[in-house]
């Protein structure tokens, strides 16, 4: 049960969620909400923005100021709020197909200005909330409902592409982890500039069920077999490493933060 | 030897595609589109349909990489809804200007927000004008049948247009009938293997979508000019694949039971059905209604509507959509057609069905009686909603 503090965050009132029993992005809720009260942060200078998903049915439940936008897009609005109210905490919870299939392009962009903006990435490696269709970090050989005799493209480390992109604050754990999970989600909201913590959440109904890994436990435990730590992984040879999540943090780095930059320079244009 | 086999709306847009045999499909998933698409990736997966699946990554993409394969000269499919046939808008007028043939199934679904799953035609019905043919399903053997229907309307030299095939999401795509699925080789007949000029060639070099600047104009002037000569093709292939299947859909328009109708009402997919059932009751009663279902929105039955126009005294349009700010998008093009007539008849703009909410047969049957009413001189709002859980007049 959660804490009472953690309660306050919820909209009861929108119980019970649409989430399947078992669900993984329960653990990320969870983990998130420890995160806002572990940092003492006010529900009214949050914003939780998503796009759409199971995954982003999440702000829904969130007593913040939150925005469920479209598809893809949850960083183009939450990108527009930071520049207009810099002085909010923004929070952007997106799965793994509305961040790096129809919204990849928003995703390197936001990566690529450094603004202070904390992604959450909830990869589940499938479309959820469609029926199991494939997405961009369906592993290599799973099934999905659109490849039916498993997926045969290479699946994207979401992490690799963000650093790639320029973010200044990645780092990955699995909902398997949760305290690891509250970690990396403080870390990335007290970072200024773009985090990305991507969790790597369970489907069982549109996943698991499709790969022989059928209750939610199974697919938990899942996640936690393929796991390895950044450190264990150091030894490991790539052959060893496929098919895993390696967890830890990649990237931390001071750089300007975009919404910083902007108004400086909006400054010293006026001559002030 | 057709079969019959008992199937979802989405299931019956994949045996048709199957059918159709498209060499090329690109989609992404959109609920209440899913399982369509999914059908289809099991039969390429299967080999029942040879062709390409492209898992592409948003809708965008899907209209693009359609494109893409029809500029080779490959026959394409496409499927999508709601916000996804949005976010494919920019690309429609391209594959259009470009005279691609290419068949999309639309799962009609509203536009957010506020977010919803269900059925209303507000997604469709703001493509209007993106030149593109629309069809509009009555029901799961419909929408099978359009679909064939679509390759071999889209695909005549004479129209070289691409068309949407609507059926309102869950009450078509996700409900189960029992429908005829034709023969392959009945199917082959009726569809020849597609050949165009239009298409790029590596023994004959072009270019597909230039700037054309001076000849824009001219270009679109073209482009409608022969839009204008689609509902004959329609006619014609409505009868041939009557001919050929058992089944006549009365091309533009179907009038059901309208010869002698003091008032008919005007309707657009599924909807249709429980008209169909209203009419029957209020026939037996001895009310002259009468049901008018509207195939095409593009192109426009002009002359169908302005036909029945001419003969009765009040017509009703049934707009699962409205244009904020003015009307229902059916209404308008119903009324400037009926313009043209010297004296007009009585004119009512039902607003329903929007997000889905439940158009009834108590409904319909308030919405003749209305007409009724209107034809006998009583006054009548002109716009009004239907079902709906709040006040609205003035
Ligand atoms: C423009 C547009 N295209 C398609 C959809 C349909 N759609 C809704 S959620 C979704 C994918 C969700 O997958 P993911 O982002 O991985 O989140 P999950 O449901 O797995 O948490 C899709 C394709 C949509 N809402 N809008
Ligand atoms: S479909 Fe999958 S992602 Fe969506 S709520 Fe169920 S378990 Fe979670």
């Amino acid at each position: 049960m959660p804490r009472p503090e953690i309660i306050k965050w919820l909209r009861t009132q929108f119980f019970p969620h649409m989430w399947c029993p078992g669900c993984g992005h329960g653990i990320i809720l969870h983990a998130l909400l420890r995160a806002l009260t572990d940092l003492e942060k006010k529900p009214e200078e949050t914003v939780i923005a998503s796009g759409i998903g199971c995954s982003s049915r999440m702000p829904g439940y969130i007593n913040a100021c939150t925005v469920h936008s479209t598809h893809g897009r949850s960083l183009a609005f939450a990108t527009g709020i930071k520049l207009a109210k810099p002085e909010l905490t923004v929070i952007d919870v997106m799965g793994d197909g509305d961040c790096s299939a129809i919204g990849g392009n928003h995703f390197i962009h936001a990566c690529r200005r450094n603004i202070d903006i904390t992604a959450i990435v909830m990869n589940n490696n499938i479309y959820g909330m469609t029926g199991g269709q494939a997405s961009p970090t369906t592993p290599e050989g799973a099934r999905a409902t659109t490849a039916p005799y498993g997926v045969i493209d290479p699946s994207f480390d979401l992490c690799k592409l963000a650093e790639g992109a320029g973010a200044t604050f990645v780092a990955r754990s699995v909902v398997s982890n949760p305290k690891q999970c509250e970690k990396y989600i403080v870390d990335g909201i007290k970072h200024k500039g773009f985090s990305v913590v991507e969790i790597i959440s369970t489907c069982h109904t549109q996943f698991g069920r499709r790969n022989k890994f059928r209750s939610p436990i199974d697919n938990i435990n899942r996640v936690k077999d393929l796991s390895v730590s950044q450190a264990k992984a150091k030894d490991m040879t790539p052959e060893e490493l496929k098919g895993k999540y390696v967890t830890g943090l990649f990237v931390n780095v001071e750089a300007p933060e975009y919404t910083d930059q902007y108004f400086s320079l909006v400054d010293k244009v006026k001559g002030e | 030897m057709s079969k019959k086999i008992f199937v979802s709306g989405d299931e019956a847009v994949a045996e048709a595609v199957r059918l159709a045999k498209p060499h090329v499909i690109s989609a992404y998933p959109i609920t209440p589109q899913t399982v369509a698409v999914e059908r289809i990736s099991d039969f390429v997966e299967d080999g029942t349909l040879k062709a390409e699946y492209l898992h592409v990554e948003s809708e965008h993409s899907a209209m693009s990489a359609a494109m893409g394969a029809a500029a080779v000269g490959a026959r394409t499919f496409t499927a999508t809804s709601s916000q996804g046939l949005l976010y494919m808008s920019e690309v429609l007028p391209y594959v259009s200007g470009a005279r691609f043939p290419i068949v999309m199934m639309n799962a009609n679904r509203t536009l957010a927000t506020p977010w919803a799953l269900l059925s209303d035609h507000r997604d469709s019905l703001s493509q209007l004008d993106s030149g593109w043919i629309q069809v509009y399903c009555e029901d799961a053997q419909e929408t099978l049948d359009m679909i064939l229907q679509a390759y071999r309307i889209s695909e005549d030299p004479r129209v070289m247009a691409p068309m949407m095939v609507n059926l309102d999401g869950f009450v078509l795509t996700h409900t189960y009938e029992m429908v005829e699925l034709p023969a392959q080789a009945e199917v082959d007949a009726f569809l020849p293997a597609y050949t165009t000029i239009n298409r790029m060639d590596l023994d004959d070099p072009k270019t597909v979508c230039y700037a054309a600047m001076n000849d824009y104009m001219e270009f679109h002037m073209k482009q409608e000019l022969d839009m204008r000569k689609v509902p004959s093709v329609i006619e014609e292939v409505d009868r041939l694949y009557g001919d050929k299947f058992g089944r006549y859909y009365d091309g533009m328009v179907e009038q059901y039971l309208c010869d002698d109708a003091e008032v008919v009402l005007v309707t657009l997919g599924s909807v249709t059905g429980t008209a169909r059932v209203v009419v029957d009751a209020m026939r037996k009663e001895g009310h002259k209604v009468g049901l008018v279902k509207l195939r095409y929105m593009r192109p426009f039955p002009r002359e169908e509507i302005l036909d029945i126009a001419s003969r009765v005294r009040a017509i009703g349009v049934l707009d699962k959509d409205i244009s904020v700010g003015y009307e229902g998008i059916v209404f308008t093009n119903v009324n400037s057609t009926v313009a043209d007539l010297e004296t007009s008849p009585g004119r009512i703009n039902f607003i329903g069905g929007l997000g889905g909410r439940n158009i009834s047969k108590e409904n319909t049957r308030g919405m003749f009686n209305e007409l009724l009413e209107l034809a006998r001189g009583e006054k009548k709002e002109k716009i009004q909603f239907v079902n709906a859980r709040c006040e609205y007049h003035g």
